[in-house]
């Protein structure tokens, strides 16, 4: 756990943050984050963000499906317990395809929740600081990090000219926590507005 | 420099009279040696190949006039900066169409009962299980359908074709939504067609009635799934082509991954529903049924069978399942060919071992039929695509389309 700085700056429109964030990006600031009320199409590549990995995770996890089910029966059915079923080989692949079907999509499906969760740090109980409580609603709120030489009051200017409604400096728990959302209040500080 | 007018260049040509050359060349031997052969297993090689041939391209370029008319029906707008491409490659229907009908013709005609046994009246007669099926399997029955379908597809597509072209003039609001709503009512119309002869009847008519004794209720989807993946990759190759000579300036790397996505899905769609077929009567065991798969799986079929897996499962599956490779030109090329390929070998192994049992062979003669189907699809979809601007500039979806991000 440790308090940080951000600076927030929240916009109305769209078609206003993009440019914005292009710009904030351009003088070089540290996105913390930038919530929005929906997904927005091309924000990730505008904030410079890579691709997401939980594809190749999918992958495994659901490799992992597929092992497992195939490896289970071949054991099943050829060592532990050999049944003869309709005068079908012991192997006998073609039945088993839908089980290993399900397993890989059943595995590869929880796999890639789990991991999302995971890495969102979304767990029922957990908590984490919002930064405004209108970015679920209609406010496009970016989130800056500051560092040890970022300068606030040349941060704050600048979102204020690239059209930023809204800009706070907020001193907030960066990671999560368990329990309520009163016991934020610790955690978090009045904002000291320039 | 981007064009709106594609222009049939030197090296398309080439290809093109190359295709043909070797094509035309295949056949006419083919007619020397192989039609007029004193032998009848070559007569019948030279029927079945030229059958496997003319449906399978005929199914093909057909597949994307249903493309159209699916995206039509949904209201979709992405795929309006390539839509000219698929409907130049569907005005190839009439003329595989007729070529397909001649084949057709001199088949039922000529009573050529080594392609479809149902053929020989005398056989029927002994034969309860045909006997059974007679008021389907009658060449009565099979022309008049044959004919209605295909015309049908020419018709419904030349509309829907006709229809488009309107879309290169200025049109107000009102206009607009009267032309999507008359696109949809013929959208409509042709998938009810579609429906009614490539998703049932055709399938088990053209093909599944060479094993005439043997039926599966699967058979058409999976024959639609084939040919609908091929014609989802031939749009494909196409796009990637005219994007390559810098045409299409509106269709970015986003058309192309949903395009890719829909060869993808397709791939999967399609081993669902050979696999549902293969599995059914794998389990079951039953002798009658079983009989389709036997010489395929263990007999003189086997490589085959087991490569038209590998090309149409396994390859699509792994490669295109990274967001990358479904993102980039070279890729996509690489695998609609391979895609396009593996499902000429699926109808090959569809129709052979009904026919030629365990003298099949994979030869000069099937390769130049092959090669000069491709140089015909290249000749009429070059001079279809030359033929209108390559965008509908003023279509309502259009902007739809030039936004498109998946």
């Amino acid at each position: 756990m440790a308090l940080k700085k951000f600076v927030v700056g929240c916009f109305e429109d769209e078609k206003v943050l993009f440019p914005a964030v292009a710009k904030v990006r351009k003088a070089g600031y540290k996105f913390h984050d930038i919530y929005t009320p929906f997904p927005v199409h091309g924000l990730d590549k505008a904030m410079g963000l890579r691709d997401t990995s939980i594809h190749t995770a999918g992958f495994l996890f659901g490799m992992i499906g597929t092992t497992t089910a195939v490896t289970f029966m071949t054991w099943v059915f050829t060592k532990d317990w050999p049944v003869n079923i309709g005068g079908k080989p012991n192997f006998a692949l073609p039945a088993w395809i839908p089980i290993t079907f399900e397993l890989t999509v059943l595995c590869a499906a929880v796999g890639m929740v789990l991991t999302f969760c995971y890495i969102c740090q979304l767990a029922p109980f957990v908590k984490k600081h919002t930064f405004h409580p209108r970015a679920t609603d209609d406010l496009f709120v970016m989130v800056i990090e500051c560092g040890e030489k970022t300068d606030e009051q040349e941060l704050t200017t600048l979102l204020n000219s690239v059209g930023a409604q809204e800009v706070n400096t907020q001193v907030a728990e960066e990671g999560w926590w368990i329990g309520r959302y009163d016991q934020e209040q610790e955690l978090y500080k009045e904002p000291n507005i320039a | 420099m981007i064009k709106q007018q594609f222009e049939i260049s030197a090296g398309y040509k080439k290809w093109t009279n190359i295709l043909l050359g070797v094509g035309g060349l295949a056949l006419v031997l083919g007619i020397i040696f192989l039609g007029m052969s004193k032998e009848p297993i070559e007569q019948t090689r030279f029927w079945a190949v030229l059958l496997q041939n003319s449906v399978f391209f005929l199914l093909v370029v057909n597949a994307s006039m249903f493309f159209i008319c699916v995206t039509t029906m949904a209201h979709g707008g992405w795929q309006m900066a390539f839509r000219r491409v698929p409907e130049a490659i569907s005005s190839v229907v009439p003329v595989f169409g007729l070529l397909t009908l001649i084949i057709f013709i001199a088949i039922v005609f000529g009573h050529r009962h080594d392609i479809y046994h149902w053929l020989d009246k005398e056989h029927v007669e002994h034969d309860p299980i045909l006997k059974g099926k007679q008021a389907f399997l009658n060449p009565a029955f099979f022309m008049i359908w044959s004919v209605v379908a295909i015309g049908l597809w020419s018709f419904l597509g030349s509309k829907m074709r006709k229809l488009s072209s309107q879309a290169d003039e200025q049109m107000d609001q009102e206009t607009g939504r009267k032309y999507i709503i008359k696109n949809t009512a013929w959208a409509a119309a042709f998938l009810v067609a579609f429906g009614l002869t490539v998703g049932s009847t055709i399938p088990w008519l053209w093909l599944m009635s060479i094993d005439a004794h043997w039926y599966s209720t699967m058979y058409s989807w999976y024959t639609f799934a084939s040919s609908f993946v091929a014609g989802m990759s031939l749009v494909a190759l196409f796009v990637v082509y005219l994007k390559n000579r810098d045409y299409l300036e509106y269709v970015t790397e986003e058309h192309l991954h949903d395009i890719g996505k829909f060869m993808f899905a397709f791939s999967v769609f399609w081993t669902y529903l050979w696999y549902s077929q293969f599995m059914l009567i794998w389990y079951a065991n039953i002798p009658e049924e079983t009989i389709y798969f036997k010489p395929r799986m263990q007999g003189p079929y086997r490589v085959i069978f087991f490569l038209n897996l590998i090309l149409n499962f396994a390859v699509p599956f792994l490669l295109l399942m990274r967001r990358g490779s479904k993102r980039n030109y070279t890729t996509i090329a690489a695998l609609a060919v391979l895609i396009i390929l593996g499902h000429w070998t699926d109808f090959y192994q569809m129709v052979m071992p009904g026919t030629l049992h365990e003298h099949y062979s994979l030869g000069w003669f099937e390769f130049g039929i092959l090669a000069l189907y491709a140089g015909l699809i290249m000749f009429f979809v070059g001079k279809g695509l030359a033929k209108k601007p390559l965008v509908a500039e003023h279509h309502p979806f259009l902007k739809e389309s030039t936004i498109h991000h998946t």
